[in-house]
């Protein structure tokens, strides 16, 4: 009798002592950055090959699979198929016009290496153990050149942004995710806003629209979100979906609305990664201006973009901070 | 030490099942909570000491891999095991309804524990749809994986203490 009480007692203390280990670890991870990072190293070095096995596994499964469809099936998926490509077909053409148009425009801006990022594929292998947010795992990270903060795409669309990066693995939270906050921006007005996540929207496959500043109603149903200059983290230009519903706020300042992202985020097994920091892309720009500048006289330009550059870099530190603000990451739940 | 072997391989098993497999069989988005049924298993079948173990070896990959701060589902998991390794004693290991009703039991706590801290916290006063869309529908899908994989678990602690049997009595 005296020992079960004793290994009563035993297991009681050893509770105690983890709950406290744990409450250690909750505020280290709050307070620091370093609460995970080498435990995360080993265990991300045992785990990610064997996700990466059980990934290569099913989808073999899922391949042969697909052999076994009737082909009465695949018959009438061939004339759907057939009837699709010749109104994509049309479709394409007329694109490929615009294209041109588009292409033409943009050289005569000089726009053209904005929009051009360098661009890593990789794949999906793990998703988030709950049912609760939508980051998943995939294949590739500081060996391939990622970094934390990249932004994340699939064909169409922005999907979201890297939050953890490993040795071959990275952590992606899509814009879906209830903690995702993307600053964006209606392509066609300009006009900005932010683009939230709302996991009760996932289901409708809708995002919020929020504090969209519109105070001349010129934003219709339908118009492009694109991300906005102005975001720390994501870099412009990258569409994120379509203005679905929109209605003025009470404060008759602001609208705010659903967008439909562009990326079917419930399909989604293959995504490219953007190796480009939206940190590092403003040098970039501010260089080429520099290249562009008239040399009429060498000293007076050089002291001029000197001043330009000065300028623009605090004006990117100020926007950093606002834009913490509205971007932050999921340990400080980015609501506001 | 063989069965620690055992156990630690099983952790990471159902871990791997739970992120990559898993999702793949979800039903409308959602999925099971394979790391609940082995927790709440094991301390039904242990006791106390071994499911605060399981939970917490569970917790702390599920937090290492995917949480916003380490620790706080490995204290969710710990307790789970803990308490539920209190009802050792009143259990017998072929009924399968106890497990099935502390199996839901604490994957509704744990939805409900998760809900607050993590969304209730920011907000997200909805309670009802969160109930309805997310946590009872994984409450159930889990009832349905227990039963399938219950029986595995079982079998698995029954070769095991057979196993530590055998040595035991050939040490003496």
């Amino acid at each position: 009798m005296k020992k079960k009480l004793n290994d009563s007692m035993k297991s009681k203390y050893i509770l105690i002592i983890l709950t406290v280990f744990c409450f250690a670890m909750i505020l280290l991870s709050f307070t620091t950055d370093m609460g995970k990072g080498p435990l995360k190293y080993i265990a991300g070095y045992v785990i990610t090959p064997i996700q990466n096995g059980v990934n290569t596994v099913g989808n073999w499964i899922a391949e042969k699979g697909a052999y076994f469809q009737s082909s009465q099936d695949l018959v009438t998926e061939n004339r759907d198929l057939q009837a699709k490509v010749d109104s994509l077909t049309a479709e394409n053409s007329q694109l490929q016009q615009e294209k041109e148009e588009l292409d033409r425009l943009r050289r005569l801006y000089e726009l053209d290496e904005q929009y051009d990022y360098e661009k890593v594929g990789a794949r999906i292998i793990a998703n988030e153990t709950g049912n609760w947010f939508s980051t998943f795992t995939i294949d590739k990270g500081s060996d391939d050149g990622f970094k934390v903060d990249m932004n994340v795409i699939a064909d169409s669309g922005l999907v979201g942004i890297i939050t953890e990066v490993g040795p071959k693995w990275s952590t992606v939270r899509s814009i879906i995710d209830d903690n995702s906050n993307v600053s964006g921006q209606i392509s066609t007005t300009l006009d900005t806003c932010v683009i939230a996540g709302d996991l009760r929207l996932i289901d409708e496959g809708k995002v919020n629209l929020v504090k969209l500043t519109d105070a001349d109603g010129k934003v219709n149903v339908g118009d492009k979100v694109v991300t906005s200059n102005v975001s720390e983290k994501f870099l412009p230009g990258i569409l994120i979906g379509y203005v679905s519903e929109l209605s003025l706020d009470s404060n008759k300042l602001t609208s705010s609305g659903y967008i439909t992202p562009a990326v079917d985020f419930k399909h989604l097994q293959e995504v490219l990664v953007i190796t480009e920091l939206k940190q590092d892309a403003p040098e970039s720009v501010s260089n080429s201006n520099k290249q562009k500048e008239p040399v009429d006289d060498p000293l007076a330009s050089q002291t001029e973009t000197d001043g330009t550059e000065a300028e623009s870099g605090t004006e990117a530190r100020t926007e950093n901070q606002t834009e913490n603000q509205t971007e932050a990451g999921p340990t400080e739940g980015g609501e506001q | 030490m063989r069965r620690r072997i055992v156990i630690i391989v099983l952790i990471f098993i159902c871990f791997i099942l739970q992120c990559s497999v898993l999702p793949a069989v979800a039903i409308g988005g959602i999925s099971p909570n394979l790391l609940v049924i082995l927790t709440v298993s094991f301390a039904l079948m242990r006791g106390r000491r071994e499911g605060m173990f399981v939970g917490f070896m569970c917790g702390f990959l599920a937090d290492l891999f995917f949480g916003s701060a380490l620790g706080f589902q490995t204290l969710v998991y710990m307790y789970m095991g803990y308490l539920c390794g209190s009802c050792y004693r009143l259990f017998y290991d072929d009924d399968i309804k106890m497990p099935i009703l502390l199996i839901a039991a604490s994957d509704l706590a744990y939805g409900i524990i998760f809900y607050i801290f993590e969304f209730l916290l920011r907000g997200r006063v909805q309670f009802t749809f969160y109930l309805g869309r997310i946590i009872l529908p994984e409450v159930v899908y889990t009832i349905v994986l227990t039963i399938v994989c219950y029986r595995l678990l079982m079998w698995i602690n029954h070769r095991l203490e057979r196993a530590e049997q055998r040595s035991v009595n050939s040490f003496v």
